[in-house]
C-alpha cells in the first residue's frame, strides 16, 4: 500500500468539494457562508444561536473569516487576513463524532493508516461571544488540522444537550494534503483545467489590499463610530416589545440585533489591527462585545428556534 | 476471594491530568469498598489516552455481618422520650429489646442487625458514586446527557472474578452499561473484544496495540529513542516532564527520528528545544561532539506500511515551518540588539507592571538603583551593575521571548552579548530571576547577585508599598518565593546585607512611584502615551525624588478636568506624610517578614526556629549571614554535653534573679565584688567569669561565635559548682545582694552571644 488515499484531491476547491459531499452524506444540513464579516465559522448564527436550546440541529458550511491583524501583504507562507474555514455542528453531539470526524479526513485523503492522527487536549474559549467547551485539536504528523469542540456554555448559557463543533482551517489543511509550501501557490481549481487558477491569482491582490486596509487605511474615526452605532442598535432592537403590531404575531429580532453584534466584534477587530486600542481598553471593547452576544442570546432563547422544547412525560 | 477490573473507556484523556485520575481512581473506589465492610489484598490502577483502569485483588466476596446495639431510653421514661428514640431507630416498641438494669428498672435497647452484603453489590455502588463525583480538574457534558466526565465516557468494564469464572457487575451509569468487553487502538484495533481477568486484559490489549501501563510506554519510547539516536551517533537529551506527557498522549508509541535543517542550526540550543518541546513535543537530539542539537525525536501512536515515512515527513515540515519562525525572531532581535536594544527600552514603557506601581520602565529604573546601592555591599562593581539592571529586562521586548516566555533572561544573554556589552552584564541579565526555586541553582557572580537581589528587593518592597501582601495560602505574586530568593542568595554567596538600609531604600522608591500612578492614574485615559509620560515625569526632582509642589500644582489644574474622576485626595496626602516621615514600620514588617521565611527556610536545614528567635533579639539581626554564622554556632554548642547544662545553669541564674529583680523592685545589676565571696566556689565562679568576659566580646565582635560559645561552656562547671555550694537568698542581705549581682553578670556574659532565654526545654 503505497498511495495516500485511492484518489487524492488535486485542488483546494475538491477538498471543499469533498467535505461537503462528507457531511451532507452525514446528515448535515449544507449552508452556505454568512453574509458579513466575522472573525471565525463560530460567529455564523447557524452556530452561536443555533446551539442554543434543546432543538437539535446539524448543519455544515464554509464560513470566509477575517483577521485582520494577520494580514501579511500575502507574502506569509500561511498568514492570511481573509481565509476559510469549515464548520460542523451537530446538537446534541453524537456518540460516534470522533468516528465521523476521522471519516471526513480520509474522505479528503489523509489516510490514517498512514498518517499520526492525535486527539491534543485544547480548551476552546471565546471571550467576545461568552462561550466555552472542551475538545482538542487534532494533529496530523505534528500539524494541527482541526479544532474539535464540545460546547459547554454560549452566550452565558448552559448548552443542553451539549454542541459537537468542528473546525477546520482550510488553506492549512489543503496545504498539507496537497503537498504546498506557500499558500498563494494552491491549486484553487483543477490545475489540469484549461483556465488553471492558483490561490494566488485569486487572493493575492487582495491580501495586499485588505492588508493596506486593516494597517493604514481604514478610517479610524468611522470605525469607532460605527462600533457605538452597531452597540446602540443591537440594544435598541432587542428593547422592542415582542408582539408586532403589523402582523399580530410574537416577533423577537434576536437575528437582526446578532448582526449588529457581528459587525461590532468585526469593528473592534479592525480598530485593533489599526493599532488604537491600548491594553486597558482591550478588555473593555471585549467586554462590550460580550455583552451584546449574551443579550443576543437571551432573546434567541425566548424565540421558536431557541426555547427548550416542552419535557413530555 | 475474587479479583475486581474496572475499566472506564472515554474520547482522549489530557495527558497532563492522566497520573492523578488513576490515583484518584484507586483511591476512592478502594475506599469506598473498605467502608462498605470488603477488605482487598492489593489494588493497581493504569491509565491511557482513552482509559482509566483499576485491578483489585483477593477482595473478599461479601461484607461481614454486623449487629448494631443502641441503648435508648427506660420503659419507664416519658412517651416522648420514646417515640423520639423510635424515630431515631426507624423501627416500632415491639422490636425493641427490654432489658432490666442494676437498679432494677428497665431499659429499652434497639437491635439492629446489618446482614453481610454481596461484593458485586458493593462494587456497583461505589464505582457509580466514583463515576459521579470523580474530581477531574474540568469536566463536561456532551451529547444530550447530564453526566459529567473528563471528555465523553464510552464504555464501562466491571468485572468480578472468581474460581467459577468472571462475572459483570450489573451496573448502568446514564444509561452506559458495564460489560466486559473493551476496545483497541483507535487505528490499529478497533474491535472491541471480551476479556475475562487482567492477566487476559493487558495481554489481549497488548495484542490490540495498547500498551497498558504508561511506565512501560515511557521505557519504551525512552529506549527506543536512545537506540535511534546510537545508531546514528547521537545521544537524546533528557526531559523527564515531556516522556510522561508524550507517554499520556499514546497507546502504542513508535519513537522515529529526523534531522534538523542545516540552515536552522545556528539557533541557539534552548531556543531549538524549546520550540521542539512546546510545540511539537518532540524530543531533541545533540551531536555529542559539536555539543549542537541536530536531530529531533517524536513519537507516533501507530505503526505504518511505509515505516512511518509519510509521518516523519510531515512532521519534517511542520517543524522547518516553526523553525523558519524561531529564525526570523532571531534574526530580527539581534538586528534591534545590535542597534543597543533603544526600541525594547523605549518599549518597555509602555507595558505596565503593576496599575500602583508604574511601568517596566519605572520599574527597572528602580531596580538599577537598588542594584548600585547594594554592588558596593557584595564587591560588584556598582557602574556594571546598573548597567546590567538597566538591559536585564530588554528580552521582554523581543520577538523570540513574546512567543517563548519561558526563555526570558536567557535571550537577554545573547542578545546582551550581540550588543558587545561585557560579559558580567551578559550573565546578570541570564541569572537575574535565579534562583527561582528551591533546587534552583544560586547565581555567584557579583554583578549577578546584584542585580538579582535587586530585582527580588524590588517587587517585595514594591507590593509592601501598596500593602499587598501574602496572607494565608494566597501570595499571588509570588512574595514568599521572593523572600526565599534572597535568603539564598544572601546565604549562598556568605553577602553581608544591611537589609534594613536596602529595604528603605527600595521603598522610598517604591511608594515614589506608587505615589506618582495614584497621581497619573485618573488622567491615563485623557493623555497620549508620551504626553503621560512627561507629565509622570514632572512629578519627579531631578533626582528622583518626588516634586510634591509640582506634584500639587498639577492636581489642581486638571482638578475636574478628568473624564474619570481625580486623584483621591486623602489617599495622596497619606501617602505623602508617609513618605516624608521615612516610615520605619513598613521596613521593620518587612524584615520580620524575611525573618519569617529565614526560620522555615533553616528549619529545612536542621536549625530550630528558637535558636533563630535567640539570635533575632541581638544586634545586626538584618545582616542575614551573620544572622546564619551565630545560629548555627548556637545549634553546635547545644549539641555539646556543656550545652544544655550551661543553659539550664543560665535559666537556674536568670529565673532567681528575675524573681528577685520582681520582688525588690530594683535591677541588681551593680558591679558584684569578689570581697563578699563566701566560699571558693563563689570565689572560683568570678574568676571564670573575669576569663569569659575577657574572651567572648572581642570574639563576638569578631563575628567569631565558635570562640565566644566555647568560652561560654567552659562557664558551665563553675556555675554548677556555685549553684551546689551556695544559697542565693541567704539571711545576710549584703551577702544576697552581692550573688544576684554575681547571677547579673552571668546574665549579662552569656546574653552578649545570644538570648538563651529564648531556646525551649
Amino acid at each position: 500500500m503505497t498511495a495516500t488515499a485511492p484518489n487524492p484531491p488535486r485542488s483546494f476547491q475538491e477538498i471543499i468539494l469533498r467535505l461537503q459531499s462528507y457531511w451532507a452524506a452525514q446528515g448535515c444540513a449544507i449552508l452556505q457562508p454568512y453574509d458579513m464579516e466575522v472573525g471565525a465559522g463560530t460567529f455564523h448564527p447557524a452556530t452561536t444561536l443555533r446551539s442554543l436550546g434543546t432543538k437539535p440541529w446539524a448543519a455544515a458550511y464554509v464560513q470566509p473569516s477575517r483577521r485582520p491583524t494577520d494580514g501579511r501583504y500575502g507574502e506569509n507562507p500561511n498568514r492570511l487576513q481573509h481565509y476559510y474555514q469549515y464548520q460542523v455542528i451537530i446538537k446534541p453531539s453524537p456518540p460516534n463524532l470522533q468516528d465521523l470526524y476521522l471519516g471526513s479526513l480520509r474522505a479528503i485523503g489523509l489516510d490514517p493508516a498512514l498518517h499520526d492522527i492525535r486527539f491534543v487536549e485544547d480548551d476552546w474559549e471565546s471571550p467576545t461571544l461568552g462561550a466555552w467547551g472542551l475538545g482538542w485539536e487534532i494533529w496530523c504528523d505534528g500539524m494541527e488540522v482541526s479544532q474539535f469542540t464540545y460546547f459547554q456554555q454560549v452566550g452565558g448559557h448552559d448548552c443542553r444537550p451539549v454542541s459537537g463543533e468542528l473546525t477546520y482551517g482550510l488553506e492549512r489543511l489543503a496545504m498539507y494534503v496537497l503537498g504546498i509550501d506557500h499558500v498563494m501557490n494552491m491549486p484553487f481549481n483543477d490545475p489540469q483545467a484549461p483556465i488553471a487558477l492558483t490561490y494566488g491569482d485569486i487572493f493575492r491582490q487582495t491580501e495586499e489590499e485588505y492588508s493596506r486596509h486593516n494597517f493604514d487605511g481604514a478610517s479610524t474615526e468611522m470605525l469607532l463610530r460605527h462600533f457605538e452605532d452597531a452597540e446602540a442598535e443591537c440594544q435598541r432592537l432587542l428593547d422592542f416589545a415582542p408582539e408586532d403590531p403589523k402582523s399580530g404575531k410574537r416577533i423577537i429580532m434576536a437575528h437582526p440585533a446578532y448582526d449588529q453584534c457581528i459587525k461590532a466584534s468585526h469593528l473592534f477587530n479592525l480598530l485593533d489591527a489599526r493599532g488604537v486600542i491600548s491594553v486597558t481598553e482591550r478588555q473593555a471593547y471585549i467586554g462590550r462585545v460580550r455583552a451584546l452576544a449574551k443579550k443576543c442570546a437571551d432573546a434567541f432563547r425566548l424565540t421558536e428556534a431557541g426555547r427548550d422544547a416542552e419535557v413530555t412525560a | 476471594m475474587p479479583d475486581l477490573l474496572i475499566e472506564l473507556f472515554s474520547e482522549e484523556i489530557p495527558a497532563r491530568m492522566q497520573a492523578k485520575a488513576r490515583e484518584d481512581l484507586k483511591k476512592m473506589v478502594t475506599d469506598g469498598l473498605v467502608e462498605a465492610g470488603l477488605t482487598y489484598a492489593s489494588a493497581g490502577a493504569f491509565s491511557t489516552p482513552r482509559r482509566l483502569t483499576l485491578t483489585i485483588d483477593g477482595l473478599t466476596a461479601e461484607s461481614r455481618a454486623l449487629r448494631e446495639e443502641r441503648k435508648g431510653p427506660r420503659a419507664d421514661a416519658p412517651a416522648a422520650a420514646i417515640d423520639g428514640f423510635l424515630r431515631a431507630t426507624g423501627l416500632t416498641l415491639d422490636q425493641l429489646e427490654r432489658r432490666e438494669d442494676k437498679k432494677g428498672g428497665v431499659t429499652l435497647f434497639a437491635v439492629v442487625e446489618k446482614p453481610g452484603r454481596k461484593a458485586a453489590q458493593i462494587v456497583a455502588e461505589v464505582l457509580d458514586a466514583t463515576i459521579r463525583t470523580f474530581p477531574w480538574p474540568k469536566s463536561m457534558r456532551w451529547g444530550a446527557g447530564a453526566l459529567r466526565w473528563v471528555r465523553p465516557l464510552h464504555s464501562i468494564l466491571c468485572l468480578l472474578i472468581d474460581e467459577a469464572g468472571a462475572t459483570v457487575v450489573p451496573l448502568t451509569v446514564d444509561g452506559i452499561e458495564a460489560a466486559n468487553t473493551t476496545a483497541g487502538h483507535r487505528f490499529l484495533a478497533p474491535a472491541r473484544f471480551a476479556v475475562t481477568s487482567f492477566d487476559d486484559y493487558v495481554v489481549k490489549l497488548k495484542r490490540a496495540h495498547v500498551v497498558l501501563d504508561a511506565a512501560e510506554r515511557e521505557a519504551a519510547i525512552w529506549q527506543g529513542a536512545q537506540n535511534l539516536a546510537f545508531a546514528a551517533g547521537l545521544e537524546v537529551v533528557e526531559d523527564r516532564a515531556l516522556l510522561t506527557e508524550v507517554a499520556g498522549l499514546v497507546e502504542w508509541p513508535v519513537p522515529l527520528m529526523g534531522r534538523i535543517a542545516e540552515d536552522f542550526l545556528h539557533l541557539p540550543p534552548e531556543v531549538l528545544q524549546t520550540s521542539m518541546r512546546e510545540h511539537q513535543k518532540f524530543f531533541s537530539v545533540r551531536n555529542p561532539r559539536s555539543g549542537r542539537i541536530e536531530g529531533f525525536i517524536t513519537v507516533a501512536n501507530t505503526e505504518t506500511a511505509d515505516h512511518g515515512a509519510t509521518i516523519l515527513k510531515g512532521n519534517q515540515k511542520v517543524l522547518s515551518a516553526r523553525l523558519s519562525d524561531a529564525r526570523f525572531f532571531w534574526e530580527n532581535d539581534l538586528r534591534v540588539a545590535k542597534a543597543g536594544m533603544t526600541e525594547w527600552l523605549g518599549g518597555l514603557k509602555s507595558v505596565t507592571f503593576h496599575n500602583k506601581l508604574g511601568s517596566q520602565a519605572d520599574r527597572i529604573d528602580r531596580i538599577a538603583a537598588l542594584a548600585e546601592h547594594i554592588a558596593h555591599l557584595v564587591d560588584a562593581d556598582p557602574a556594571l551593575a546598573a548597567q546590567a539592571a538597566r538591559v536585564a529586562k530588554a528580552d521582554l521586548r523581543s520577538a523570540m521571548v513574546g512567543e517563548f516566555p519561558e526563555l526570558q533572561g536567557l535571550m537577554g544573554m545573547y542578545y546582551a552579548r550581540a550588543a558587545g556589552l561585557p560579559e558580567p552584564v551578559a550573565l546578570a541579565a541570564r541569572d537575574h530571576y535565579a534562583p527561582l526555586g528551591p533546587s534552583d541553582t544560586v547565581p555567584t557572580d557579583p554583578v549577578s547577585i546584584a542585580v538579582a537581589l535587586a530585582d527580588k528587593i524590588d517587587t517585595l518592597t514594591g507590593f509592601w508599598a501598596i500593602d499587598e501582601k501574602p496572607t494565608g495560602s494566597k501570595d499571588p505574586f509570588a512574595l514568599r518565593r521572593a523572600a526565599l530568593g534572597v535568603i539564598r542568595l544572601v546565604l549562598g554567596n556568605g553577602s553581608r546585607v544591611n537589609l534594613r538600609g536596602t529595604f528603605a531604600t527600595g521603598l522610598t522608591q517604591t511608594r515614589g512611584d506608587n505615589f506618582v500612578e495614584i497621581y497619573a492614574r485618573p488622567f491615563a485615559f485623557d493623555f497620549e502615551p508620551n504626553d503621560l509620560e512627561l507629565y509622570r515625569r514632572s512629578l519627579r526632582t531631578k533626582d528622583g525624588w518626588i516634586d510634591f509642589s509640582a506634584a500639587e500644582k498639577i492636581l489642581h489644574n486638571f482638578q475636574g478636568y478628568s473624564s474619570y474622576g481625580s486623584a483621591p485626595e486623602d489617599q495622596i496626602e497619606q501617602l505623602r506624610k508617609s513618605i516624608v516621615s521615612g516610615s520605619p514600620e513598613l521596613t521593620n514588617d518587612l524584615l520580620s517578614f524575611f525573618h519569617d521565611r529565614l526560620k522555615v527556610y533553616l528549619k529545612d536545614q536542621g536549625i530550630r526556629h528558637d535558636l533563630i528567635d535567640a539570635c533575632l533579639a541581638m544586634a545586626g539581626n538584618d545582616d542575614l549571614t551573620l544572622l546564619v554564622k551565630r545560629a548555627e554556632a548556637l545549634a553546635a554548642f547545644l549539641k555539646t554535653e556543656d550545652g544544655p547544662n550551661l543553659l539550664a545553669g543560665f535559666k537556674r541564674a536568670n529565673t532567681i534573679l528575675t524573681q528577685a529583680e520582681q520582688k525588690d523592685g530594683v535591677e541588681y545589676s551593680y558591679g558584684a565584688d569578689i570581697k563578699f565571696a563566701e566560699t571558693a566556689e563563689e570565689r572560683d565562679l568570678f574568676h571564670k567569669l573575669d576569663l569569659a568576659e575577657a574572651t567572648i566580646a572581642p570574639a563576638v565582635a569578631r563575628e567569631d561565635f565558635n570562640e565566644a560559645m566555647w568560652a561560654m561552656a567552659a562557664l558551665r562547671a563553675p556555675i554548677d559548682a556555685f549553684f551546689e555550694a551556695v544559697q542565693i537568698n541567704t539571711d545576710n542581705p549584703v551577702i544576697r545582694r552581692n550573688r544576684l549581682n554575681l547571677l547579673h553578670r552571668i546574665r549579662a556574659i552569656c546574653s552578649g552571644v545570644a538570648d538563651l532565654t529564648r531556646i525551649e526545654g
